[in-house]
């Protein structure tokens, strides 16, 4: 059964016609030509479809694109739109890549759990909850954890641990 | 995946009656595991009933403690000040739960409800009576470390695979439902079952109810208490076991009230009594502690491969203890 939605997709808007079973990534790739997140697992296990979706980190394999009608989607590409994310730019630094297959995930996911962290989000690995979180308190353990979501084939974690850190600033 | 119809539910109400008038319906909420079966054809609904966007999405103060909607998010229950404060196990097991991501999508209903993560139930070509009444258990006799050790029946050996289930039992925590007979309120205790010979059913809920809201009622108990998960890699995965405990000590040290809970033993958080009786008006030490744990692994039978939950569920309630009573290990060394 197909349905009309609309989608702001890094930046524009855009109307896109999916089945009720249209995945957000499949309607972002297949429908709308937008191959930044990538499909991994299919499964939520892997964190390659990353997006920010309404402005928070979000996996779109195990989202129907149907229940996401208006809502605003930027993709890594949508990231490098006027010039390059300083969290790409640390990619580059660091070489936090090999074959890049889980790169925009990885960036995506990257810029929410930083956004996340500057907005008091514990995580798994913070010792006291009482105490307010902070970027300057990201410790390599905490970025490990904070992005334990996102797996790289390629063993490319040095690379992305230190890139995280720069633009931290911890 | 089969031809599947979708509406977006207007409000609780009609999404309840929708659900409740057509056999073949299910609600979506975050989707993160039943956008998952639909995909491994594990269930195969004609119609979803979308709540995700119904306004139960809130906190509310009231005189005994929290209500937490059942569509706010698994990330933003477990950042809440007032939650990491007041029931910090809460918070806790959320984060050691799935993903930064998925924790973003995943809401409190879905997560109380999702599914087992057996393997043979997730691959419909095998066996398995919770998927398919009638047709035989393949973990009985198949791979079976991640089997239960407590409460399993010959129709299902399964375990729950939800964090937040077991720390809410820890906090005497209510589920609220609305179903098509009207309202109730349910321990989240006693939400879900153990299989006995019916495998199919996870929960004491029937069709068309709803999660409207979880409570949580502020107590010295939940104030103080924590969870413990133990797993096969360090983060982003289900628990081998896990313990969820809460304390309420006397100026002395000696207990006044204790709730301890296992994840990843049963078909159901194992709120563990006998464990909680032997530890109830005494003296809190470490010993204390295993003897009280072991009084409720008397009645474990695992399989051969599920074993090493016993000695492991054990260590990790000391675990748990020592981290709420950091004096505890010292004075028993
Ligand atoms: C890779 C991966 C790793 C994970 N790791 C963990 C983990 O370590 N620990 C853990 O606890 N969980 C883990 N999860 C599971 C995750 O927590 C659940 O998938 C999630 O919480 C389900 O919530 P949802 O809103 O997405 O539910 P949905 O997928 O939308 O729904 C799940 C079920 O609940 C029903 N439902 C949903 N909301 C309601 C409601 N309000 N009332 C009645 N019925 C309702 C649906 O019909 C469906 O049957 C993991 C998931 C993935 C994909
Ligand atoms: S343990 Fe339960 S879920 Fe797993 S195969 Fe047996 S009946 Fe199915
Ligand atoms: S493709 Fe979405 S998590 Fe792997
Ligand atoms: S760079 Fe190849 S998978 Fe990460």
């Amino acid at each position: 059964m197909d349905t009309t939605i609309e989608l702001t997709v890094d930046g524009e808007r855009r109307a896109v016609t999916v089945d009720t079973r249209t995945t957000l990534l499949d309607a972002l790739r297949e429908r709308l030509g937008n191959t930044s997140p990538k499909k991994g697992c299919d499964h939520g296990q892997c964190g390659s479809c990353t997006v920010l979706l309404d402005g928070r980190r979000h996996l779109t394999c195990l989202a129907l694109a149907l229940s996401y009608d208006g809502a605003e989607i930027t993709t890594a590409a949508g990231l490098a739109r006027d010039g390059l994310h300083p969290v790409q730019q640390a990619f580059l630094d660091h070489d936090g890549y090999q074959c890049g297959y889980c790169t925009p995930g990885q960036v995506c996911s990257a810029v929410g759990m930083l956004d996340e962290a500057s907005r008091d989000a514990p995580s798994h690995v913070t010792e006291d909850l009482d105490v307010p979180t902070t970027l300057e308190d990201l410790t390599d353990s905490e970025i490990r954890e904070r992005m334990s979501g996102n797996l790289c084939r390629c063993g490319a974690y040095p690379g992305i641990l230190a890139a995280v850190r720069q633009v931290a600033g911890a | 995946m089969k031809e599947l119809a979708y509406v977006r539910a207007s409000d609780p109400a009609q999404a309840v009656a929708t659900v409740a008038d057509d056999p073949d319906a299910r609600f979506l909420g975050g989707g993160t595991n039943l956008v998952d079966h639909l995909k491994l054809g594990i269930t195969t609904p004609g119609t979803l009933v979308d709540i995700s966007h119904l306004p139960l999405d809130g906190f509310e103060e009231t005189a005994d403690g929290l209500t937490i909607g059942a569509n706010v998010r698994n990330s933003d229950l477990a950042a809440d000040r007032r939650v990491r404060a007041g029931w910090p196990v809460v918070s806790r097991a959320l984060l050691a739960g799935a993903s930064g991501q998925i924790r973003n999508q995943a809401t409190t209903g879905g997560n109380l409800l999702q599914r087992t993560r057996c393997v043979y139930f997730q691959d419909p070509t095998t066996p398995c009576n919770k998927r398919e009444p009638g047709s035989g258990c393949s973990a009985a006799g198949g791979y079976g470390r991640y089997n239960a050790i407590l409460g399993a029946s010959p129709a299902c050996v399964t375990v729950h695979p939800s964090d937040l289930a077991v720390a809410l039992a820890a906090v005497d925590a209510a589920v609220l439902v609305l179903g098509p007979g009207g309202r109730r309120r349910i321990p989240a205790a006693e939400l879900h079952r153990l299989p006995g010979d019916d495998a199919e059913h996870d929960t004491v809920l029937g069709h068309g109810d709803l999660i409207t809201a979880v409570e949580l009622p502020a107590s010295a108990l939940a104030r103080r208490s924590t969870y413990v998960k133990v797993r096969d890699r360090a983060s982003f995965a289900f628990a081998l076991v896990s313990v969820a405990v809460a304390l309420d000590l006397a100026e002395d040290g000696t207990v006044t009230d204790v709730r301890v809970v296992w994840g990843g033993v049963a078909h159901k958080p194992w709120r563990a009594e006998r464990a909680e009786d032997a530890l109830r008006g005494r003296p809190l030490t470490e010993a204390a502690v295993r003897a009280a744990a072991d009084a409720e692994l008397a009645s474990a039978a695992p399989s051969s491969d599920a074993g090493y939950k016993v000695p492991m569920v054990r260590n990790a309630t000391a675990l748990a203890f020592r981290r709420l009573v950091p004096a505890l290990a010292e004075e028993d060394r």
